[in-house]
């Protein structure tokens, strides 16, 4: 499995991401922006970070980058694309995943670990979440399908949903299930040296999507 | 272009501004909403609803309005 991690100008964890791709799969690489051209990899990480300066809104201008129509049409034809917080925001932005993401309910910048509870497996995660805006919001009757057709990929444990978002939700999938978002950052958390290896499950549930 | 969160939809920086005002002596003010405004020419007019819809506004959170000078 070889990853592509987008860089925007403005990206900050590309290289924490391309350093948990390659620890996890097979290697990555960087794609640029502006290229049009995803390099033949076989899946695409959208970092985190303040894409062209969260200008007008987060993600909103990201979304018209080349790279980004790749995005779309790798992720149509199958391929696993994952969001992480900017990149979450991106892909709402670009709807290619439902909702979106507004101000933390109480105006902070909030940086710390938090627990997330993968809705299949019931398995907690501990990683690191670090966002101002990460409220997660779709309308009630769009929240209702979603968790109906298993779109809800992650909540925050009780006591973890430091930024309000809907029914607790912290990552979400498109209807196949092979586009993810999520504002926790699995790529800060895949080595014991910094406290947790949970973040490689992420990348192991998405590379299952492309096998 | 004015563009402003939906209505029922959490407002946090309206919030902050509105509990805020009493400290400052300004009574009897409520429902505050932060929202932007984009100002441009255009040569037409006719696409404006089409660039708040693709870009400048997120219409599944904000709802804008165009003002025509």
């Amino acid at each position: 499995m070889i990853w592509g991690v987008l860089q925007f100008p403005g990206s900050c964890d590309e290289r924490d991401a391309l350093h948990a791709c390659e620890v996890h799969g097979d290697g990555a690489r960087l794609i640029w922006h502006e290229s049009r051209d995803l390099d033949g990899v076989d899946g695409v990480v959208v970092p985190g970070g303040f894409s062209y300066g969260d200008y007008l809104r987060a993600g909103a201008i990201a979304r018209f980058s080349p790279a980004m129509e790749a995005v779309a049409e790798a992720a149509a034809g199958g391929a696993p694309v994952i969001g992480i917080c900017n990149g979450f925001q991106v892909l709402c932005e670009a709807g290619l995943l439902p909702g979106a993401l507004l101000r933390n309910a109480e105006l902070r910048f909030r940086c710390h670990q938090v627990e997330l509870v993968e809705e299949i497996s019931g398995e907690r995660l501990s990683i690191p979440a670090k966002h101002g805006e990460g409220r997660y919001y779709a309308p009630e009757e769009m929240l209702d399908r979603m968790e109906r057709d298993g779109q809800v990929a992650y909540r925050y444990a009780e006591g973890h949903n430091s930024n309000g978002s809907a029914r607790d939700i912290a990552g979400v999938t498109n209807e196949r299930g092979n586009v993810l978002g999520l504002m926790p950052h699995p790529e800060h958390a895949v080595d014991p040296l910094t406290g947790s290896t949970d973040g490689l499950r992420v990348f192991e549930r998405m590379s299952k999507v492309a096998a | 272009m004015l563009i402003r969160p939906k209505e029922g939809i959490l407002d946090p920086q309206g919030k902050a501004v509105e509990r805020a005002l009493p400290a400052l002596g300004f009574e009897g003010i409520g429902h505050v909403h932060v929202g932007r405004m984009v100002e441009l020419e255009a040569e037409d007019p006719e696409r404006l609803v089409e660039l708040c819809e693709k870009l400048l506004a997120n219409t599944l959170i904000e709802d804008y309005e165009i003002q025509t000078l």
